[in-house]
């Protein structure tokens, strides 16, 4: 069970009050016409599934019902940092080597990250 | 191959059945293969098999960096059926379907698959109308189908709730009487022990770290244990594909999310028939054990750490129980997660990539099991000819440019 930061409420809520909603800083192209097949494609389909750290958006859907972002570690389900929309994350895959944690997840789950 | 039969179980018996043959052997690595397959899950080592009894490509190694049948294909909750409702998902699913009905001949090895029928329950008008849509879909197919209302369902199963004083009644359902379910483990090691027998070398504990990719064409791959020469890879690896797309320099439109399931203790045979409900959010059936299957819908969060969340058993439960009020007091024994790579139009991949030599089956999400006899099969086919199989040919990588989506949401949805 999460126990997650709402950026805006400033308090820590369980995982019931949230949804997550996929990746995070996804920008829609200023000009869908110009795109090509590619590109649109990728917009639409192609997201970030690394093995490691992860930025992704989840609403306080029952709570002050405002987006915002979470920087998570996706095999020790660590969360790392939480900020609110138009932020950058302090915390990306180059600034964070396998947190200890994950390591230690990681050997129990028999999983390697 | 030690061949199974009755009267070689009578013969071990003499020797207090310590004499019995391994089902496959641990061989060292050759330097060089014509194929290899990277991950020895189902579908991997059921595409070997193919390989080498079919299409005549015995030098074969299947690569598997855990042990076989220790991902998905042992955590699945062993459902076979075939009712989907586009062409050409019906075609590869009843593909599988049809291998499946003659699987335990053909490796003689008895994967219990027993066809005792899946229900797909609608709770509401729309959900009739879709189960309407989707079984005459299934019809033109010549995939068996029916469409049930309250009355037929309870008559197939006396201890479901079908009354109309549930949260979310019974109105109806889908029925196919030849799905039903198998031993997924069975399955596993029967397709090892069978491809073994045919001479694929199946290399357990070695983890592929790399592609040896020059102008475009891949050539090997890099493994823990050393680098291994094949000019045509094929990669099965499920919730890791992303991770080795990656490594061969392209993205696939796949996210990885935990999905759960959990068994309860054994009771005794209650349940002859696997059903399923989207709308609720829960899917059932009862083992030879004596145990209640149950499937939980899959995290919403990207994951790859094979276990879930308890708010998703919670919700599943809750689901069970309102279909089920005479399983309140069941007590459920192990819980456990996989990880499923989702495609945004919840259809596979198989697929050639932008690297000549190196093909894809993944993006099975949460309803890969099914598909195990079939997806081996024509991912096989598409191997040995350098030419994708016809009924693969529609889940190419590149239907996420084209458009060509093949949008399944309806009858694989969450619940497989």
């Amino acid at each position: 069970m999460f126990y997650i930061y709402c950026p805006y409420c400033g308090e820590h809520r369980e995982e019931e009050e949230f949804h997550p909603k996929g990746q995070a800083h996804i920008e829609r192209p200023k000009e869908p016409e110009a795109c090509s097949d590619e590109e649109w494609g990728d917009y639409l389909f192609f997201r970030d599934n690394p093995r490691g750290v992860h930025h992704e958006m989840w609403v306080h859907a029952v709570g002050c019902r405002k987006f915002f972002n979470v920087t998570r570690h996706t095999v020790s389900y660590e969360i790392l940092e939480t900020y609110k929309m138009g932020e950058q994350p302090s915390i990306t895959a180059d600034s964070q080597g396998p947190s200890r944690e994950a390591a230690a997840v990681s050997q129990k789950e028999g999983v390697r990250a | 191959m030690q061949r199974y039969s009755g009267f070689g179980l009578v013969k071990h018996a003499l020797s207090h059945h310590e004499n019995w043959e391994r089902q496959w052997r641990n061989p060292t690595p050759k330097k060089q293969y014509d194929v290899i397959i990277v991950g020895g899950g189902g579908h991997g080592l059921a595409t070997a098999y193919y390989l080498a009894k079919e299409f005549g490509v015995k030098n074969v190694a299947v690569i598997e960096k855990g042990w076989l049948g220790g991902g998905n294909t042992a955590r699945n909750t062993t459902i076979v059926r075939s009712n989907y409702l586009w062409d050409e998902a019906a075609a590869l699913y009843e593909h599988a379907m049809k291998l499946w009905e003659g699987l335990s001949q053909d490796l003689n090895y008895n994967v219990m698959f027993s066809q005792r029928g899946v229900l797909n329950l609608g709770h509401t008008l729309q959900d009739m109308r879709d189960i309407q849509r989707r079984v005459n879909a299934n019809r033109l197919n010549g995939i068996d189908g029916e469409v049930l209302d309250a009355k037929g369902v309870q008559e197939l199963v006396p201890i479901m709730d079908c009354s109309k004083n549930a949260r979310y009644p019974v109105m109806g359902a889908s029925w196919q009487p030849r799905a039903g379910v198998a031993r997924h483990d069975a399955v596993a090691w029967g397709y090892a022990r069978g491809a073994d027998a045919h001479g694929v070398d199946i290399l357990q504990q070695t983890e592929v770290t790399g592609f040896k990719i020059r102008d475009g064409q891949i050539y090997g791959v890099h493994t823990n244990r050393g680098d291994i020469e094949a000019k045509t890879v094929g990669c099965v690896a499920a919730g890791n594909s992303s991770v080795l797309a990656k490594m061969g320099g392209f993205n696939l439109p796949l996210e990885s999310h935990p999905l759960q399931a959990l068994v309860s203790e054994p009771i005794k045979p209650i349940l002859d028939t696997v059903v399923m409900s989207n709308h609720v959010h829960g899917y059932i059936s009862q083992s030879d054990k004596g145990d209640l299957v149950i499937g939980a819908g899959i995290d919403g969060y990207n994951g790859y750490g094979q276990r879930g969340s308890y708010p998703t058993v919670e919700h599943t439960l809750q689901a069970i129980v309102e279909m089920f009020p005479i399983f309140s007091r069941v007590r459920m024994n192990r819980q456990w997660g996989g990880i499923v790579d989702t495609c945004p139009d919840a259809c596979p991949i198989i697929s050639k990539t932008p690297v000549k030599g190196l093909y894809f089956n993944c993006g099975w999400g949460t309803g890969g099991f099914k598909a195990t006899p079939g997806s081996g099969h024509v991912f096989a086919a598409s191997l040995a000819k350098g030419e994708m199989h016809p009924i693969a040919e529609p889940f190419s990588m590149f239907r996420f440019h084209s458009g060509a989506l093949i949008d399944e949401h309806g009858a694989a949805g969450v619940a497989h």
